[in-house]
Order: C-alpha cells, then structure tokens, then sequence
C-alpha cells in the first residue's frame, strides 16, 4: 500500500535558500582552518597496526636455516595462484624437504595473508614493509633469496602477521580445549 | 585604412552568406550566419553606431542564433535532402533578381551622380546611446510602442500556447 | 627623433595589452592552483604543496603535462568544429578585459629608448573606453556559449550534446537577468561607459553594493550561472553528463577550455569590483601620498576581484548542484522578476 507523504510547505525563510547557502558556506570556511588530517607520507610515517599484511618474508629458524619445508600448503591456499614452489631433498636430519625455488609473483598478490595462516611450520610471514616498488615485472616476482633478505632486515620487527595469528591461536586453544568434543565422539564433525 | 577595414568586413559578410546558402550542414549554416551578423556589425562600428553594432552582435549573434543552434542541436539534424526544393530553385533566383535591381539601381544613382551618402559622425554624440534613446521615445515614439505591443501579444501567445497542454492533461 | 603620438598611442596600446594578458594568464594559472589548495583545505586535507615552495611551481607542472598528452579526435568527431570551439570560448573570454578599467590616469614622463624621444603621455589603466563598454561585456558574453554548444555538438557523443544543449539553454536564460540586474546601475550613472560607472562611485558609500545591493545579489547569482560554476555547472556535471561538453576533450585542447572558464570566472569577479565595489577605488584615497595613490587604487581593485575569485571556489565547495528544472525556475521566475522589480523600485527611487 502506497502511502502520500505530503511534503512539508517551506516558510519564506527556507525558500529563500539564502540563510541556509549562508550557514553552508560559514561552515567550510570553519573548516578552512581546522586541522588537517593530511600525512605528509615520505617524511612521516604511518604507524601500522600490529598484523599488518605487508611484504612477505621467509623465516629463518634459530639455526639460521629456512623454516620451510615445501609442503606447498601456501600455493594451494593462495586465492590469487601467486605462489611457486619447487622443492627438494636435504640431507638435515629434522625434515625430508625444504625449497630449492620459493617465488612469490607480488603482482599478482592480493596481500590476503591466507598464506601465513596456512603454514603449518611458520615459515612464511607478513611484515609491515609497504614500500614496494620496482620498474620492470621481473623485478616484483621475488625469488627465495630475496624473500629471505626480507627476514634478516625485519628480523626485530614486532607483531608480524605470523606472530599475531600465532598468539591468537594459541589463545584460542587455551579457551575452547576443555570444550572441544571428543574428535571420535558422535557430536563430531 | 578605413577602405581596407571596409573591404574586409564586406567581403567577410558576402562570402559567409553566399557560403551559408550553399551549405548543406545546418550547424555550418548557422556558423556562417553569424560570421555574416558579427561582420555586419563591424561594418556598422566603421559609421559610428556603436550601439547599432554591439546590439547587432548581442541580440542577433548572441541570442537568436543560439536559439537557432539549440533548435539544430535538439532535432539533430543532419544533413539537408537535396531536390527537395527543385522547383523552388528558379523561382528564387527570379525573386532575388528582382529585389536585388532597386538596390542596383539605387547604388547606379550614387555612383553615376556622385553625390555621397550622407556622412557618419556629423554631429557630437551620434550613434550614441542617449541619442538614439531620445530618438525613440519622441519621434520614433508610435513604433516602438506598436512592436512593444506586438511582442507582448508573441509572448501571451507562447505561453497560452505552452498552458493549454498542461491544462488538459491535468483535468 | 621624436615619435608621432599617434604611433605612440598604439604602441602603448600594445604594451597594456601585454601586460594584461600575462596577468589575466598568470592570474588563471595561480586560480586553478588556489582552486586545488582552497578545496583542499575546506576537505580539511593540504593540496598540492610539493613541487615548488609551497606548491607554487604546480600550475607550471600542470601545463607541461598537458602539453605532452595524447590529443585525441573522435573518429565520428567533426573535425573542423572539434578544432576551432575551444578558441571560441577562450577569446570573448579574453575580450572582456579590454574594457575592465584597472586604475586611473597615469601620466608616462618624457624618456629615450634606442634613440627614440618619447614624450610624455597620459594614459588611463583601461584598453579601450568603449561608450558602450556593458553591452560590449554582454555581447561577448553571450557569444562565448558558441564554444560550448558546438564543443559539445562536435563530438558527436551524448554526454557531451546534452551538455552543449544544456549550455545554450542557461546561458540565454541567465543573460536576461545578468543584463537587467545591471539597469539599476545604468539609470543612476547615466551611461554605459565604464569609466562613467567607475567615476560614479569615488566616494565610499557611493558604491553601488549600497545603493543596489539586490542588484548585486542576482548578478552575483547570475554570473555564476553564465560561467558554468557550481551550484550552477550542469553544463558539465560529472555525475550525470560524465563532465559533459569536453569529455572528448584532452591535452591543450582540454586546457584551454579549462583557461577559458577560470578566464571568465576572472572577468566576472572585476565586473562585480568594477560594478558595485566602486571598481579600482578606495576608501581612504586622499590620504595617500600622490606618488602611491595610482598604485593603492590598482592594488585595491585586484584585492576585491581576489575576493570575488575566492568566492567563486568557496560557494564551489560548500553548495550542491541545482537539478535542471530548479535552476530554469530560479531564472525565470525568480531572478527575472525580481531584476525587473529592482529596475522599477530604482526609477521610482529616482523620481522622488
């Protein structure tokens, strides 16, 4: 049911619209001296939120060797296919593989962080370096190197993707463990 | 100077209307005819009428050509059929033989008698506005009330035109 | 040897015309900068200040990149008219000044320059003093909506026809009420000399904002109307007409158009000075050394057209566009009317 809203008759004042151009207009010229929210960016610099997804990196474990250990859980939870991995074997006695190629097309990326959630052995991360730049497309498809590179000048970074979602994982563990049913029971999935 | 200023003026006027009558583009038509409006003004800034010249350029270039052109833009027309006037064809060129020989006989008469036209700029001020407003409220008074009448009867007629529509459909 | 005045007049003739040029272009330049700054600002962001000192160098940075962009032509455009409509636009916009008095007599002392001897010679900080000098500003006025319509016509694109058509339709809308709003004017100077207007408001309360301030009012309104400005820039709205009569437009072309538009937006702000802020006169003349007084008066008259110009970009980004009906009824019935009323209650205030 339709129904006719009547609009309101304006009083000679409102149809005037001067009194409401001359209230408009005091308001921007307020503004005119307000304080800018304008950041000068190459000289200052925003501070970002600790869980940033910026430029990826590999980490190293304590024995300064890749954390990887190509199990390629990052190229098939990439929604944009950015990811190549090519693994080999090695003769370290703590795993059976670890990457002979490690590429990430930063092109292609969508900066999603799926990868890192993926990871089983926290080997790849995000870190808050968002100055990524390059002039030609080869330079931005980034091989294992520099993507290790990546992990020795962020190293003392704090709050990397991977430590974020490491610390609520851990956290809610801790809350539903109790609760979690039987994984055999019939309540299961 | 002024011979060249003239000739310049002239030869814009003739050869943008003789162009505008062989243009088969209306929107170059209408180009066209404002060249031929502004030139014509330019020829009457050379015999002092200022005024004559800038109301020439704001009524005739300004207004009524725009309405033109807005008329042109609004229909889209495009280029004109020819032959659609085939039969009209001669007799213009008879009509304008005929209306253009008092014209020819009339500059004949200057040329062969050799006296001038009456010389622009005699008097301080002519052409002038407040001449030519004295001019039309004394002695020129009747006509220009009869063509304010006239335009004032164009204007009730547009708009009973315009209203009549709306009445109808709103009843 | 000693010049012929004649010669002399024309020479100085050019040298104004010069120099009013290169301001009128310096002074477009720094408004689309200022334009970008004052917008910012009121956005509460910065703007533009990195190239240069503050940003000044950026209408220079503008132009060059203009100049090196890609000038395209419709395939489907009509080329000869496509060419020629942003210079119809740009040189009534330009003709206007001629007529714009900027300051008062000046007198040139006796100098030499290459062996010439040049006398010395009075001039008046104005082009020409037309007798005609308002009507000549209407007429070029309304041949400067040419350059619009048949930009917009050219291009053989809908958006930009609708624009075109939009122009033509608003501009001979709000002639009528720029032309009338000025009668008042005309009937207490008696003249339509620029320098009979400017000569009648030498005293302060003489000024016309006070003895014709609904004059102001729709010729303020109307003006904006006649530039294409918000809250009146339906001719190139980008929300409907996706920028309307120069979508096709780019490279100088573009720019030019968009000179053309700060160009009159310029001409219009000192006919408001010239016309009802009693043009390059100031409160407080006589009380200026002799030497200074010319150059109190020209920096006077600039201020004011200044604060036009900073008017124009602040009613730009305070109010909204009108819808196309609302902006025909505010003409015709609005300011119309109410110019003819002002036109009577001025004759009246004469009479008694």
């Amino acid at each position: 049911m339709a129904i006719i809203v009547e609009a309101r008759k304006m009083t000679l004042a409102e149809r005037l619209y001067l009194p409401a151009v001359i209230k408009g207009m005091l308001l921007t010229l307020a503004h005119l001296f307000k304080k800018k929210v304008t950041m000068q960016y190459p000289e200052v610099q925003k501070i970002l939120p600790p869980g940033y997804r910026g430029a990826h990196r590999l980490n190293k474990d304590e024995q300064d060797r890749v954390k990887c250990v190509a199990c390629e859980m990052c190229a098939v939870a990439c929604p944009a296919d950015c990811i190549t991995i090519e693994g080999m074997e090695t003769e370290w006695n703590d795993r059976e593989k670890i990457p002979r190629t490690f590429q990430i097309d930063m092109l292609r990326c969508i900066f999603c962080g799926m990868c890192v959630e993926a990871c089983p052995e926290d080997a790849i991360d995000m870190t808050d370096d968002i100055e990524l730049v390059a002039t030609s497309r080869e330079e931005m498809i980034w091989d294992r190197e520099r993507l290790l590179k990546n992990y020795d000048e962020t190293k003392d970074q704090e709050g990397t993707l991977g430590q974020v979602l490491r610390k609520s994982r851990a956290a809610f563990t801790r809350l539903r463990g109790d609760q979690l049913p039987d994984p055999g029971g019939p309540g299961g999935h | 100077m002024e011979l060249y200023f003239f000739l310049f003026f002239a030869i814009v006027a003739v050869a943008s209307s003789v162009a505008m009558i062989l243009q088969r583009n209306p929107i170059y038509c209408v180009l066209l005819l404002i060249m031929v409006m502004i030139s014509i003004a330019g020829l009457y800034l050379m015999l002092d009428a200022q005024f004559v010249a800038i109301i020439q350029i704001v009524v005739y270039a300004g207004a009524i050509m725009v309405l033109f052109l807005f008329v042109i833009m609004l229909l889209n027309l495009s280029r004109e059929e020819g032959g659609v006037f085939r039969i009209q064809k001669p007799l213009a060129v008879l009509l304008a033989t005929l209306l253009f020989l008092p014209v020819a006989a009339m500059i004949m008469s200057y040329a062969g008698g050799g006296s001038t036209p009456p010389a622009a700029g005699g008097d301080a001020g002519f052409g002038e506005v407040e001449q030519i407003g004295t001019l039309l409220f004394t002695k020129y008074l009747l006509p220009v009330e009869i063509a304010a009448v006239l335009l004032l009867i164009a204007i009730v007629g547009a708009v009973v035109l315009t209203r009549k529509g709306t009445v109808s459909v709103g009843e | 040897m000693v010049v012929d005045p004649m010669i002399l007049e024309g020479a100085i003739a050019l040298v104004k015309i010069g120099i009013l040029l290169g301001v009128v272009f310096t002074t477009v330049a720094y408004l689309t900068f200022m334009e970008r700054r004052v917008s910012a600002l009121i956005q509460d962001r910065l703007g533009p200040n990195r190239v240069g000192p503050m940003g000044l160098l950026q209408p220079l940075a503008d132009g060059i990149k203009f100049m090196w962009k890609e000038e395209f032509i419709p395939a489907s455009a009509d080329r000869k008219l496509f060419a020629i409509a942003p210079a119809l636009i740009l040189v009534p916009a330009l003709l206007i000044f001629a007529v714009i008095p900027v300051g008062g007599e000046v007198t040139i002392p006796a100098f030499t320059l290459f062996g010439l001897q040049i006398q010395e010679t009075t001039t008046t900080l104005q082009i020409i003093d037309l007798n005609v000098g308002i009507l000549y500003i209407l007429g070029m006025t309304s041949i400067a909506v040419y350059g619009i319509a048949l930009g917009g016509w050219s291009a053989n694109n809908k958006f930009t026809l609708l624009g075109g058509i939009r122009s033509s339709a608003q501009m001979i809308s709000y002639e009528l009420s720029l032309g009338l709003s000025i009668v008042g004017i005309l009937m207490l100077t008696g003249s339509l000399q620029m320098s009979k207007i400017v000569a009648a408001q030498d005293g302060f309360l003489d000024w016309f904002i006070f003895r014709q301030p609904l004059a102001f009012v729709i010729f303020v309104i109307a003006a904006f109307a006649e530039n294409n400005r918000l809250p009146f820039d339906l001719v190139e709205c980008e929300q409907e007409l996706v920028g309307g009569y120069h979508t096709e437009y780019s490279s100088m072309r573009f720019s030019m158009f968009m000179i053309s538009e700060y160009a009159s937006m310029v001409a219009a702000s000192a006919l408001m000075a010239t016309l009802f802020f009693g043009g390059w006169h100031m409160p407080f003349e006589d009380q200026v050394g002799p030497g200074l007084v010319t150059l109190y008066q020209v920096a006077g008259f600039l201020l004011k057209t200044g604060f036009f110009l900073f008017v124009y970009i602040w009613v730009r980004w305070s109010l909204p566009r009108f819808r196309y009906d609302q902006l025909m009824a505010i003409g015709w019935k609005v300011l119309l009317p109410l110019a003819l009323l002002n036109v009577v209650v001025t004759g009246i205030w004469m009479l008694v």
